[in-house]
C-alpha cells in the first residue's frame, strides 16, 4: 500500500498591509526525506506554515496536504504534525495536560499521550507547570505535540532554537528517524548549519518565493566546483608553480590552500616534480553554510538594487 | 490507495456529532486545568453566597406591642399576612359598608365624590392619631366603590367596581387582576356610576357616566363563591410613598392615606336578607397599610365611607406595611460573583491569542465555528453549575437567615422558585458565554473583560445605587443586563404604587422578557464572533 504523504504549495501570495509575505511560493514536499525549509527571517517561511495550515488566507495559490486543504480533515493532527511556536503554551497548564486536550481533540486516548512524553523525553517532568520548561524542552513538548496525531508529515518551524548541544544531536537523529519511516518531514530554519547533516532536500527561499529548491548531494557537489584543498609548509613556491601550470590558487585563511582549475592528481604531480614537500592534497568540501550563501548570493545581490535605485 | 489521497494510519471515521464531543471535550480538558480559573469559579460562588447573604441582608427589626408591651425582635415581629386565591401574599384592608346577598343580584351606585389625606413621610408615633399632620389630597390608588366578596375572612376571593385617585374608574379581582374602566377623577361635575352582578360565579362590572348608557368592564368568575356573599360599598387608601431624587438614587418616604368617598342612589337588587347596612375596618392590624381610622356616615340619601388600607398584592419595598422581602434577595450578591465568572469566561479565549496558543487550537480543529462553539459550551456549562450552586446555597442560607430576623419572605409558586434559581445560572451562563464571544471579537483580555462588564454588571450597579429611577429603567430595558429581571419573583403590579427599582428587586421588564433581551445580545455577540472569527488570520 503506496500512501502519499506530501505537502505542495502551489503560487502563494499573501500582502499584509504594504508588506508583501509571500510572493508567488511554490514548492514541494516528498515523503521519505527532510526537506529543509530555508531562508533569513522575513523571508515568509512562518506565513507559508501558516497558510499551509489553514491558519492564514492567502490572497492568491493553495496549499494541500496529501491533496487536499488541511482545513477540510476532521482530524488534521493525524495527517500533519506541526510545531509552528514552542512558546505557545498556557504557563499554568502541565506538559501532560497540553497533550491531553490536543489528544481529546483529535479522538485520542490518553495513553497516546504518555507515549510522545516517552518519546520526547518528557516523563519525568509531564506534571510539572509548562511555564517553569526551558525554551528546550519546550521545544520536545512541541515535538511531543506533532507526534501525537503518528502523522504522515510533519512541519516544523525552527525546532532548533533554544536547544543544547545534547538537544540539537537529539533533534537531528529524531528528524532522521521519522525520514527513514517514510515520513515528509518540513524543517525550517534560518541557520543553515543546524541542517548540517540531517535535510536531504533543501527549499531556500527569500523575500517570499523560492530561491532554490534543490537535493543537498547535488548542491554541495556544484558547490565543491571540482576544487582541491592543499597544506604545505612551502606555501610561495607551490603557489608559484601551481599558477605555471595553469591553475588559480587563494589563501584559505586557515594556513591551507583552495585550488581550482587543476584536479588532485595533477596537484599532487606538479608539487612532487620540483619536490615542494606537502602534507595533504584533498579533494575541497564545503560546509553546507558555505554551499547556502553561494547560493544566495545573488538573491542578496538582488536585494540590494532597490536600495540603490532610491539613493541620491 | 489513490495517487493524492492521504489515509492516516489511526483510523479516522467520525461524525460529526462525535467531533463536536470531542472538541467539547478538549476545551472541558483545557478549562479544568488551569487551577487559577478552577479557583476562580470557587471564589465566585464564595462572594456571590457571601455578599448576598452577610453583607446584604443583615437587617435589625423590632416592634412593640402597645406602648407598655415588651420590646420584641426578629422573628416575633413578623406579622401573619393573608394570602389570596392565587397563592400570594396581599394586603387586605379597607373600610366595609355590608350586607349579605343571597344567590344572584346587583347593587348599583353612584359616587359623587372622593376626597383624601396623605402623610409626607415617617411611620406614626405609638399613640399619636394617625391623621396627625396629614395634607389633603387623593393618593393615586386610593379607592372607593363596590365589593363582592365571599366572606370577610382575610384573602376571600372578591371582586369589586371602585373610582381610584388618578386612575379612573377599575374592576379588580382577587387582588392581582386589574382592568380599567371609564378615564378622569370623580368631580362634582362628573360623578361616576358603578353596578356589581353576581349570576352565579360570574361578577360582571359596569361603569356609566349618566346613570343610564352603562359599559361592561369585565367579568370576573370566583370559583367555589358561596350562594350567601357579602356586598356593599368599600373606602381604602394605600401607604403613600415619596421617592425624592437626590445627589445619589434617591429617597424613599411613605406614610398611611386615607380616602373618603360619598355615595348616593344606592339601589339593591335581588335577596338581600339584612335589610341594613353594617360598617367594619376589615383587616386592620398590624399586617395592614391602613391605619384603622375607618368609618361611614348616613345622611338622607347619601352614604360617606372612609377607609385606609389597600385590597391588593403585597410588595416588597417602601409600599409595605412592614418588612417584607423577597424569595431572591439573597442573590442581590450575584454581580460580584458575575464578575468573577465573566473575567475568566473572557480570558478563557483571549489568552489563547496572548500565548499564540488559539493557532495550536485552530490546527487541531480548523472548523473554527466548532472551537467557538465548543468553547461557549463549556464556558457556559461551568457558568450554569457556578450559578446554580451559588443559588441554592444562597437561597438555603439566606431565607431562614431573613426570617429570623423578622422580615416576611413574601411567598412564591414553586415553579416561581425554580424559575428563579435555574435563571439565576442560565443568567451566569449567559453572561459566561457573552464574554466568551467578546474574547473572540476584541481578542485582548482587559478590553474584552471591560466590555462585559461594562455591558453586564455596570447597568445593574449604576441602575441600583447612583441613577434615577427612569434613567436606570432604560439601561435596564437595553443593556445585557436586562437579563437579571429573571430573578424577580413578585410582579410589578400596575395597580400598586412602588418603587421600580433593582434596589428593590424590581425591573422594568418582564423576567422573561428580560431574559430575552439578553439572549438578543449573545445571540448577536456570537454571530460577530463567528464571521470575524472565520474571516481573520488566527
Amino acid at each position: 500500500m503506496t500512501v502519499e504523504a506530501t505537502i505542495e504549495v502551489t503560487g502563494l501570495r499573501k500582502r499584509f498591509g504594504s508588506a508583501l509575505a509571500l510572493d508567488g511560493m511554490s514548492f514541494t514536499v516528498q515523503p521519505g526525506q527532510v526537506t529543509g525549509f530555508v531562508g533569513p527571517n522575513g523571508a515568509g517561511k512562518s506565513t507559508t506554515m501558516r497558510v499551509i495550515l489553514g491558519l492564514d488566507a492567502p490572497d492568491d495559490g493553495h496549499a494541500l496536504v496529501g491533496g487536499r486543504p488541511y482545513a477540510s480533515l476532521p482530524h488534521p493532527m493525524r495527517y500533519l504534525g506541526s510545531l509552528l511556536d514552542a512558546g505557545a503554551l498556557q504557563p499554568s497548564r502541565s506538559a501532560r495536560a497540553h497533550l491531553l486536550w490536543l489528544a481529546y481533540s483529535q479522538g485520542l486516548a490518553a495513553h497516546r499521550v504518555d507515549e510522545v512524553l516517552e518519546q520526547a523525553g518528557l516523563t519525568a517532568v509531564a506534571r510539572r507547570r509548562a511555564g517553569g520548561y526551558s525554551l528546550g524542552m519546550r521545544q520536545r513538548l512541541g515535538v511531543a505535540a506533532a507526534m501525537l496525531g503518528d502523522p504522515l508529515i510533519l512541519m516544523l518551524d525552527e525546532p532548533f532554537n533554544g536547544l543544547d548541544p545534547e538537544g540539537i544531536v537529539w533533534m537531528r537523529g529524531f528528524l532522521r528517524s521519522l525520514a527513514r519511516q517514510g515520513r515528509a518531514v518540513l524543517v525550517s530554519s534560518h541557520l543553515m548549519s543546524e541542517l548540517e547533516d540531517t535535510a536531504d532536500h533543501l527549499v531556500v527561499v527569500g523575500r517570499g518565493k523560492v530561491v532554490a529548491d534543490t537535493g543537498v548531494a547535488a548542491l554541495l557537489a556544484a558547490a565543491a566546483g571540482g576544487r582541491v584543498t592543499l597544506r604545505t609548509a612551502s606555501a610561495p613556491a607551490a603557489v608559484r608553480l601551481l599558477n605555471r601550470a595553469g591553475a588559480t590558487v587563494t589563501a584559505n585563511g586557515d594556513g591551507a590552500l583552495t585550488i581550482s582549475g587543476l584536479p588532485a592528481e595533477r596537484v599532487v604531480a606538479v608539487l612532487s616534480h620540483d619536490g615542494v614537500p606537502f602534507s595533504e592534497v584533498s579533494g575541497h568540501r564545503v560546509t553546507l553554510e558555505q554551499a547556502y550563501l553561494d547560493l544566495t548570493k545573488e538573491a542578496v545581490e538582488f536585494r540590494a538594487e532597490p536600495a540603490r535605485e532610491v539613493a541620491p | 490507495m489513490s495517487s493524492g489521497v492521504l489515509a492516516p494510519r489511526r483510523p479516522d471515521l467520525r461524525p460529526d456529532r462525535v467531533r463536536f464531543a470531542q472538541s467539547l471535550r478538549a476545551e472541558w480538558v483545557k478549562f479544568r486545568t488551569v487551577r487559577g480559573w478552577v479557583i476562580a469559579m470557587v471564589v465566585a460562588i464564595l462572594i456571590t453566597v457571601f455578599l448576598g447573604i452577610f453583607a446584604a441582608g443583615n437587617v435589625n427589626i423590632g416592634c412593640q406591642n402597645g406602648p407598655n408591651g415588651p420590646v420584641l425582635t426578629g422573628k416575633a415581629c413578623t406579622p401573619k399576612y393573608p394570602i389570596g386565591p392565587g397563592g400570594e401574599a396581599v394586603s387586605d384592608s379597607y373600610y366595609f359598608v355590608r350586607q349579605p346577598l343571597a344567590g344572584n343580584g346587583s347593587i348599583t351606585v353612584r359616587v359623587a365624590a372622593l376626597t383624601g389625606l396623605h402623610g409626607g413621610g415617617g411611620r406614626i408615633a405609638t399613640g399619636q392619631s394617625p391623621l396627625a399632620g396629614m395634607t389633603t389630597g387623593v393618593v393615586p390608588w386610593a379607592k372607593a366603590g363596590l365589593i363582592l366578596t365571599s366572606s370577610t375572612r382575610l384573602g376571600s376571593p372578591y371582586a369589586a367596581m371602585m373610582v381610584t385617585g388618578a386612575h379612573g374608574v377599575r374592576m379588580q379581582y382577587n387582588y392581582t387582576h386589574d382592568t380599567a374602566g371609564l378615564p378622569g377623577s370623580v368631580t362634582a361635575g362628573s360623578p361616576r356610576w358603578l353596578r356589581v352582578t353576581r349570576s352565579g360565579d360570574r361578577i360582571s362590572g359596569y361603569d356609566s357616566a349618566d346613570g343610564r348608557h352603562w359599559t361592561l368592564v369585565g367579568t370576573a368568575r370566583l370559583t367555589g363563591l358561596p350562594t350567601t356573599v357579602q356586598a356593599g360599598l368599600f373606602a381604602t387608601s394605600p401607604i403613600y410613598t415619596v421617592s425624592t431624587p437626590g445627589a445619589i438614587g434617591s429617597t424613599n418616604q411613605s406614610g398611611p392615606s386615607q380616602a373618603t368617598a360619598v355615595f348616593d342612589d344606592v339601589s339593591l337588587r335581588g335577596s338581600w336578607p339584612a335589610r341594613t347596612w353594617t360598617g367594619d375596618n376589615v383587616g386592620n392590624g398590624p399586617a395592614s397599610a391602613g391605619t384603622g381610622f375607618g368609618y361611614f356616615r348616613r345622611s338622607g340619601a347619601a352614604v360617606t365611607v372612609s377607609g385606609s388600607g389597600d385590597i391588593a398584592p403585597l410588595v416588597a419595598g417602601p409600599a409595605a406595611a412592614s418588612p417584607t422581602s423577597t424569595f431572591e434577595q439573597p442573590l442581590a450578591g450575584l454581580f460580584a460573583g458575575l464578575i468573577a465568572v465573566v473575567v475568566v469566561a473572557a480570558m478563557f479565549f483571549t489568552t489563547e491569542y496572548r500565548r499564540g496558543l488559539i493557532r495550536t487550537t485552530l490546527a487541531a480543529d480548523p472548523r473554527r465555528g466548532r472551537v467557538l462553539a465548543a468553547k461557549a459550551v463549556v464556558c457556559g456549562a461551568v457558568a450554569f453549575v457556578v450559578g446554580l450552586v451559588a443559588a441554592v446555597i444562597a437561597i438555603s442560607i439566606g431565607l431562614p437567615r431573613q426570617r429570623n430576623q423578622g422580615s416576611y419572605v413574601l411567598p412564591v409558586t414553586t415553579v416561581t422558585e425554580v424559575r428563579v434559581i435555574v435563571g439565576t445560572a442560565a443568567l451566569v451562563a449567559l453572561a459566561a458565554v457573552l464574554a466568551v464571544a467578546a474574547g473572540a471579537i476584541l481578542r485582548r483580555s482587559a478590553a474584552a473583560v471591560t466590555a462585559v462588564i461594562v455591558a453586564i454588571v455596570l447597568p445593574f450597579l449604576l441602575a441600583a445605587t447612583v441613577l434615577p429611577v427612569s434613567a436606570g429603567a432604560w439601561l435596564l430595558r437595553l443593556t445585557p443586563a436586562a437579563g437579571f429581571a429573571i430573578e424577580q419573583s413578585i410582579p410589578n403590579y400596575p395597580q400598586v404604587s412602588n418603587v421600580l427599582s433593582p434596589a428593590q428587586g424590581s425591573y422594568p421588564l418582564p423576567p422573561w422578557g428580560g431574559f430575552a433581551v439578553l439572549c438578543a445580545w449573545v445571540a448577536v455577540a456570537l454571530a460577530t464572533a463567528y464571521v470575524l472569527l472565520r474571516r481573520r488570520d488566527a
